[in-house]
């Protein structure tokens, strides 16, 4: 039977309708609404490609049902910024150039948001902890983790995020 | 009369393969190289502009496509920059050529007037009006490469050798739909196999009310022989049809590996092929000391963070394939032999997907796509293969065994070396030495090609590295080239320089330990390479390493070294590190000598990467079975964490007047080396398996 779904990404409302209501978040993003910037890594909430916030936590979408995000607010990567209004996260990874293959970023960034939200100055070590919920498997771990750092710095500078 | 062309260019001559100028104000250049993650397309971008004299800014980079782009065979064992970079800058270097020849016509004076900025044609630094835009329609891009144009001399490089930003990442860090995955064609049927569990494997009975339950969506069977897959419009039905059939079909003839086979050693017990390279047995080894060690490491997997994903469709006889594998023209050719089909019907085009480090399920996704839309003509077909679907059958580099016999003089050095190397092949890659899987399950097999390795001339594959760059009078390489495999073994990044380079370099620290010398003392003593003597010399420097730091309380320094391939880029790296139950990597110092560095940042990225990934397999990795591969998703194959990876200092040594060479692969075997080592100084005791588990650790200073 089909059901419908009401939650708002990115600042928009949305809703969809589907015959499944145990169909992952992400796929629902990805199929359903277009979103491809959230990726899918595992199916088993396990490395971090499929970050999303949901009403301002991180959390893996990619076995979430989508019931369970009914009301709530999800902001993915392409509500952070913009190639003409980066978020500072996002600018600070260009900077950096902290990325090889790149599949892995999204989720990343996404944690690093959460992050910052929460701890606007963390050390080193705060942010490996955040990140250790995030597989990278190029090694670009020491560049992600300086452009998180570089993101601190200039967002309590005053940097538009 | 002109040099040979590079390889490359000899083997695609048509330069508008290479370069084109599509309108004006853009450039258009082709390779047949593919992004992996690695960076390749900013670097050959900058190859190009500085040939041609653009900004890179109207460079439009097109890659690996059957139809468009130079076929480069495959984009691996570090060769794009050594090779194709090279037959870029000649092709650049004629296009460049032919238009200033064109120029000269129209403007009545000699080609040796004109130069080029920006893409405009200067007459003595002045403006002419025309532009490589004006001159296009004139020039016929159709035509074979000579070889004649002069390539730009080293020192008037702007654009090469300058760190520069990658095309890719600005698109990957805004959350674009730049991957395959993320690809959707018009009327996209979503598909997920049901894998024969082996060669040989048959379909028994298909559940098929359980697998349409689970689904809660409408789904169909498609059936070719024991090829067996899940078609839909909803991803999620098919999703949850494709993990329910996994126990919801039975297999007959089922061969599943078991735990034992997992270590090394079951290699030893194995029917081989035996191969010999270097000198003959009675070499001129005058040693009197015998020294022999024998080292290991198990199974690894790519482990790639995406499964792999492929797109086709076969539409009025014609089948497109999307993929991001490393060769779309081999894959081309292994598609047409499978399914029987002219390769002249075949198209590939190349799509990123996650980093792959090798030979992963990629070529095998595409090919099930493939055999699906032959099976339904008209309908694009996605195949994305399951997280646990790509640990357990994407090829795994082998297992490898590594004895080293060593004769020595009375000062302790080697005289004689013999690397014994155990090992399954190194090369399954489709139409080479292996098969694409799906097609292995069709009604006609496609068949399993004799037991070969990457040839030698190629670096080799269980050899590579196998022999040590040190100045030892007389060096051979015994290769026990194992044909049986409980699993597909195939190329993963370095292939056997990563287990050969361990051992031999671990064995240099044993002599040197031996012989009561520091090891870089040791190692410089024995190399009168100086591109070798400067790479060494320059770790220790970075590191301040002190030979008199003692070791033995858990606190522990290595170093190794190696020349890639014993023909390509130089790297030695240091590592600082503790043991107490578990190892933890504090600090990594490496320098590299790459010959000329096209983007310094870009390589370092790549070395960073390289000693993570190398630190990340010496560490934690290794693939197990249990009835079947039971390293099956990130828990069971856990990689290094953020909280994990060390600082990481890097040095390029970039001799600009030395041809480029490849850094992908450079860090492998030093990084498991130096770990290897600075375990053995932090312990006071050495191990000689890989990885370096806690179980291991344990075993030894109970031992100790």
């Amino acid at each position: 039977m089909t059901q419908k779904f009401d939650f708002s990404v990115n600042g928009k409302p949305v809703s969809v309708s589907l015959d499944n209501e145990e169909t992952p978040l992400l796929n629902v993003l990805r199929n359903e609404l277009g979103l491809m910037g959230t990726r899918f890594g595992c199916g088993l909430e396990q490395c971090g490609c499929c970050m999303v916030l949901i009403d301002g936590q991180p959390e893996k979408c990619c076995a979430k049902p989508v019931w369970s995000v009914a009301g709530k607010q999800i902001t993915t990567i392409e509500g952070l910024g913009s190639t003409e209004r980066p978020h500072p996260l996002q600018q600070a990874f260009i900077d950096e150039q902290a990325g090889q293959c790149g599949y892995c970023l999204s989720g990343i960034i996404i944690t690093a948001k959460a992050l910052l939200d929460k701890n606007p100055s963390p050390t080193r070590a705060q942010i490996a902890a955040a990140l250790d919920d995030n597989i990278c498997r190029c090694g670009t771990h020491n560049r992600i983790m300086r452009a998180v750092e570089k993101a601190a710095a200039q967002m309590r500078a005053g940097a538009r995020a | 009369m002109n040099a040979p062309l590079p390889g490359p260019l000899a083997d695609n001559p048509s330069l508008d393969r290479w370069v084109s100028f599509p309108s004006p104000g853009k450039i258009s250049i082709g390779t047949g190289r593919v992004e992996l993650g690695q960076g390749v397309l900013t670097a050959m971008a900058q190859i190009a502009a500085d040939e041609l004299d653009v900004a890179m800014a109207r460079i439009t980079m097109r890659s690996g496509d059957t139809e468009r782009t130079p076929n480069e065979g495959y984009t691996a064992g570090s060769q794009s920059i050594q090779f194709g970079g090279v037959a870029m800058r000649q092709a650049c270097a004629d296009v460049r050529a032919l238009f200033l020849e064109q120029a000269a016509k129209i403007i009545g004076c000699a080609a040796a007037e004109l130069s080029i900025r920006d893409g405009s044609i200067l007459r003595k630094n002045a403006p002419t009006g025309q532009d490589y835009w004006t001159l296009a329609g004139a020039v016929n891009l159709a035509v074979k490469a000579t070889g004649s144009g002069a390539r730009k001399p080293v020192a008037d490089f702007e654009t090469i050798g300058q760190s520069s930003e990658r095309l890719d990442l600005p698109d990957k860090i805004f959350g674009k739909a730049v991957f395959i995955h993320d690809m959707v064609l018009d009327g996209m049927v979503h598909a997920r196999v049901v894998r024969q569990p082996n060669r040989g494997a048959t379909i028994g009975a298909i559940d098929e009310q359980a697998i349409k339950r689970a689904a809660k969506g409408r789904i169909d069977f498609v059936r070719h022989g024991n090829f067996l897959a899940i078609v839909g419009n909803d991803e999620t039905a098919v999703d949850l049809a494709g993990a329910t059939a996994v126990n919801a079909v039975t297999w007959q003839n089922v061969e599943t590996p078991t735990a034992l086979q997992a270590e090394a050693s079951w290699l030893l017990q194995r029917p081989w092929i035996d191969r010999a390279f270097g000198a003959p047995d009675a070499g001129g080894g005058q040693g009197r000391q015998r020294f022999e060690a024998t080292y290991s490491r198990g199974y690894l997997a790519h482990a790639s963070i995406s499964p792999s994903c492929g797109l086709a469709e076969f539409r009025d006889g014609h089948l497109t394939v999307w993929t991001h594998c490393q060769g779309v023209f081999p894959l081309r050719a292994a598609l047409a032999k499978a399914l029987g089909l002219d390769a002249s019907v075949i198209t590939v085009h190349h799509v990123q997907g996650s980093g792959c480090y090798g030979h992963n399920g990629a070529d095998d996704a595409a090919a099930d796509a493939a055999i699906i839309a032959m099976q339904m003509p008209g309908k694009p077909i996605r195949v994305r293969w399951r997280r646990e679907e790509e640990f357990v059958y994407e090829p795994k580099t082998p297992s490898m065994v590594v004895k080293v016999h060593a004769l020595l003089d009375d000062a302790g050095k080697p005289t004689d070396w013999t690397q014994e190397i155990w090992s399954a092949t190194h090369n399954k890659r489709p139409g080479a030495g292996g098969v694409l899987l799906g097609a292995v399950a069709l009604p006609t097999p496609m068949p399993e090609p004799p037991p070969n390795d990457v040839p030698e001339a190629n670096g080799g594959g269980a050899t590579r590295n196998g022999e040590p760059l040190y100045d030892i009078a007389a060096k051979r390489i015994l290769h026990h080239l194992v044909t049986e495999s409980p699993v597909r073994t195939s190329a993963l990044r370095s292939l056997g320089a990563m287990p050969n380079v361990f051992a031999l370099e671990c064995c240099i620290d044993e002599l040197a330990e031996r012989a009561g010398q520091d090891p870089v003392a040791y190692r410089l003593s024995i190399t009168a390479d100086k591109r070798a003597r400067a790479v060494i010399e320059k770790v220790a420097a970075m590191a301040r390493w002190n030979p008199k730091e003692p070791g033995g309380a858990g606190h522990g320094r290595g170093i190794a070294f190696a020349r890639y391939k014993n023909r390509a880029a130089y790297s030695a790296v240091v590592v600082e590190l503790n043991v107490d139950e578990e190892i933890r990597l504090a600090h990594v110092w490496c320098a590299t000598d790459a010959g000329l560095v096209v983007n310094p940042d870009g390589a370092t990225n790549q070395l960073e990467g390289g000693i993570i990934q190398s630190a990340s397999w010496v560490l934690k990795e290794q693939v197990r079975f249990d009835s079947g591969v039971s390293s099956i998703d990130w828990e069971t194959y856990p990689v290094l964490k953020f909280s994990e990876v060390p600082e990481i200092d890097i040095e390029l040594i970039n001799t600009k007047d030395e041809v480029p060479l490849g850094v992908g692969e450079v860090t492998a075997g030093p990084t498991a080396a130096a770990i290897g080592n600075a375990v053995s100084h932090a312990l006071g005791t050495r191990i000689r398996d890989l990885p370096l588990t806690r179980d291991r650790i344990m075993a030894t200073l109970l031992k100790a």
